[in-house]
């Protein structure tokens, strides 16, 4: 795959300062966004009162506020993970499977260890293993990649299937409730096993924490460090960087560990923070929305934050749509579908003309 | 570069493909105002679910109706008297199920015609399938946000959900229909003042639902579209054997042994794709390899659509439906019947509660109205009797009387579960505990009892 970027390719950031590119990006978005709006009048309501809902739903209350901090932990983690699969020249789609692996790792833990170990050091030890699980996870796509040339974006998605299989076989099989077999879940572990949170709402400052810290090394890494340089060699042109003496295959796995290391930790962080038990949908498909947040932001760490941010709340505040305008709430997709369409439209273009 | 773009392109749709997939299936935006419909519901909504008298004798087995034992001075109802309510309702599924979800949404469009100083807010497909990064629990955060002053859970799914809302909100009470924490005498009771359950005794709407299967087997083979296995559906499933084998045998005078039983569980109350089994195909199995009436226990309407699909390829095949009042409309001529839940009566009396302030801690098993169980102001829990049964309407009728004035009582002994322990001693009568926490599937029937 990374094989394949063509030689010479222009370096991805500068493309952002050139005045014309400024004006394609505005206008891709305005376009963008007048399409939503046509689409939001298609279904009757007026773009301006989705606009006021999904801000009202993602910070009208503390809860809501607080559900989009408890969105954005997880999503951090996964967009700065993917950062590095995408410096790289990789496409990580299989970062879903990673965050169930992570997932199922952390419950493993909870769930053996439970009353033999002190609660704090078992939800600790649940969040390296999810790590741990997250990590394997991905350098089986990695491994896939370097040594079996399969593109990890077919190995990842395969892969993602049988992390749901997987999943799904424990929550129906050896891990069910008593006398239930039902998607909805495992018995809820013991509040013990909770992630601490701000008051009686759904976000934790552990959770939020430990994604901060992750997003400031990956900042840290990407600007400041050789590891972060070469890694952006390998990406942008493996030959030469191979010619450069730099390890590719090396380099390729660490970002492979590297992001299944942070989507695991998302997952164990959606079983003790968030659910609380592990359910099919552990995911909550925030590996998919880091996908987007990581193409949106032109692999540049430092917009992480912000994007997320926004997609985020976006999310959270979708939930108004039908229970105020009785509108899909998947329409909040759709919008962040045609924003991000258009960024990577823009991109394309700018990119595009200059090289003919 | 441009490579890059198109890779960019691919892995966007790709990741929008997968994102849509997994989003809500999409139903139609809800048209429906939720707001009170107009009649001028000035005729005496005394709907209340105490399903009173006569009946006694039936229910006596399973006595534990409402056992409203308002704790007056409870601190739970802090909240004071107020002229007008807003009803917060919080689906698991598509609110136009023709199922489950359906009833409960219908159910409360009857309080706001009965009352119309009561409106709701609804949010469905409440599973994190449908809506993956959502809770019960923060729905039902957003409705009381909203201005909602009583919540009701629609889903056994519910369960850890409305436990958590009724802490986190004490002054506001909570509904959870199908669950057991407010049964003192049930296994699981929970002390929390503010939380409420609500069932219809649907044993018996599935005790008439396996009759009109018998009546309407010709190959003696029916089969039993089930959901997740649990205690409900256990129960759920046993009933409806009772109530086949019963009319199989005595009205129909056949040996027990020729008749078949059926169950396939799909895994969840309804379809998910890649996740459950698919009840269409599970549906077609059954219609397929000779079983030629199904009875559906899961919120949608997969065996009606299958069977309606499978009879207009000349094949005679039969449906049970339900959840859902008008399920026979789905495929009029080979509906046997349809099993349904009534839960607007309960939903109003529980809704003039809150709006007195007297909405504290009940269990609430309510059972038909003997006298018409199809009354939608007093039955909870009614049956619709199909075209398909044809000239054996007369005997369904026979067995639904025979249940009501108690001559006919189904769950007493000798009764035996599916691995031949014994469940019930000769002639001995239920407890509605044991009845409610139904361990097994029972002997003669065929499936699991249990998830491998």
């Amino acid at each position: 795959m990374a094989e394949n970027a063509p030689p010479n390719s222009p370096a991805l950031s500068p493309t952002w300062q050139h005045p014309r590119n400024t004006w394609l990006q505005v206008g891709a978005l305005v376009i963008s966004l007048a399409i939503v709006a046509l689409l939001i009048s298609f279904t009757g309501a007026s773009p301006v009162s989705v606009v006021a809902n999904l801000w009202d739903g993602a910070f009208g209350t503390t809860d809501q506020a607080a559900r989009v901090i408890a969105t954005l932990a997880p999503l951090l983690l996964c967009s700065s993970g993917l950062i590095y699969t995408f410096m790289a020249g990789l496409y990580n789609l299989g970062v879903e499977g990673q965050i169930i692996i992570g997932a199922i790792a952390a419950t493993a833990i909870l769930r053996g260890l439970q009353g033999v170990l002190p609660a704090t050091l078992v939800v600790a030890l649940s969040i390296v293993a999810g790590m741990l699980g997250g990590m394997l996870w991905s350098l089986l796509a990695g491994v896939l990649n370097v040594y079996g040339k399969i593109s990890e974006i077919f190995s990842g998605l395969g892969l993602n299937f049988v992390a749901q299989g997987l999943i799904i076989y424990l929550i129906f099989g050896p891990w069910k409730r008593p006398g239930i077999a039902s998607m909805s879940g495992t018995e809820p572990f013991h509040q013990s096993l909770w992630l601490v949170r701000f008051g009686n709402t759904d976000a934790s400052p552990v959770a939020l924490g430990i994604a901060v810290v992750l997003l400031i090394a990956t900042i840290v890494v990407m600007r400041n460090t050789h590891f972060g340089l070469r890694l952006k060699a390998v990406g942008q042109n493996p030959r030469a960087a191979f010619l450069m003496g730099i390890p590719a295959t090396q380099l390729l796995l660490s970002a492979f560990a590297l992001c299944g290391g942070f989507a695991g930790i998302a997952g164990a962080l959606q079983v003790s923070g968030l659910f609380h038990r592990l359910v099919p949908a552990i995911s909550s498909n925030l590996g998919f929305l880091g996908l987007l947040v990581a193409m949106l932001v032109n692999f540049s760490a430092l917009w992480v934050l912000p994007v997320a941010f926004f997609f985020s709340a976006l999310n959270v505040g979708s939930l108004q749509l039908p229970m105020v305008l009785k509108l899909e709430s998947s329409l909040s997709g759709v919008i962040q579908g045609m924003l991000v369409l258009a960024a990577l439209l823009s991109r394309g273009l700018s990119q595009w003309k200059p090289s003919r | 570069m441009k490579l890059r773009f198109i890779t960019s392109l691919t892995t966007l749709a790709i990741a929008s493909l997968v994102i849509s997939a997994c989003g809500a299936t999409p139903t139609t935006a809800p048209t429906q105002s939720a707001a009170p419909t107009t009649a001028p519901a000035t005729e005496a909504p005394t709907a209340t679910v105490q399903p009173t008298d006569t009946a006694a004798a039936a229910t006596a087995t399973e006595t534990p109706t409402t056992a409203a034992t308002a704790a007056a001075t409870s601190a739970a109802t802090a909240a004071a008297t107020s002229t007008s309510l807003k009803v917060g309702l919080i689906l698991v599924g598509p609110y136009n199920d023709k199922g489950w979800n359906q009833a409960n949404y219908e159910a409360m469009q009857y309080v706001t015609q009965k009352d119309p100083n009561v409106t709701f807010d609804y949010v469905d497909k409440v599973n994190s399938s449908d809506r993956p990064n959502t809770t019960g629990a923060q729905v039902a955060d957003d409705l009381i946000a909203k201005g909602a002053k009583l919540i009701i859970f629609d889903s056994d799914d519910f369960k850890d959900d409305a436990l958590a809302t009724a802490k986190k909100y004490p002054n506001i009470p909570i509904i959870h229909t199908s669950g057991d924490y407010s049964w003192k005498d049930g296994k699981n009771y929970k002390n929390q003042n503010n939380l409420i359950n609500i069932m219809g005794q649907m044993e018996y709407g599935k005790m008439m639902a396996g009759c009109a299967a018998a009546l309407g087997t010709q190959t003696g083979k029916i089969g039993f579209l089930g959901p997740l296995i649990n205690d409900e559906t256990r129960r759920l499933a046993d009933s409806a054997y009772l109530g086949a084998k019963y009319c199989w045998t005595t009205y129909l005078k056949k040996d027990a042994k020729a008749l078949q039983f059926k169950v396939t569980w799909i895994g969840y109350w309804f379809n998910i794709p890649g996740v459950t089994l698919d009840p269409t195909k599970v549906a077609d199995d059954f219609f397929n390899g000779g079983y030629d009436v199904v009875i559906s226990s899961i919120d949608t309407p997969e065996a009606a659509t299958e069977a309606k699909k499978i009879a207009a390829s000349g094949k005679n095949v039969k449906y049970v439906h339900y959840d859902y009042k008008n399920g026979c409309d789905l495929a009029p001529d080979v509906c046997l019947g349809a099993a349904y839940f009534n839960w607007g009566p309960a939903y109003l009396d529980a809704a003039h509660k809150a709006m007195a302030g007297t909405l504290t801690q009940y269990f609430a098993w309510n059972p038909p109205d003997w006298k018409d169980i199809n009354n939608p102001d007093t039955s909870a829990v009614g049956f619709i009797e199909g075209k398909a049964l044809g000239d054996k309407k007369s005997i369904e009728d026979q067995f639904i009387k025979g249940l009501g004035d108690g001559s006919i009582d189904l769950f007493k002994g000798p009764l035996y579960l599916q691995d031949g322990s014994l469940y019930l001693k000769d002639g001995e009568q239920a407890t509605p505990q044991q009845i409610w926490y139904m361990p097994q599937l029972l002997q003669g029937m065929e499936g699991a009892s249990s998830s491998k």
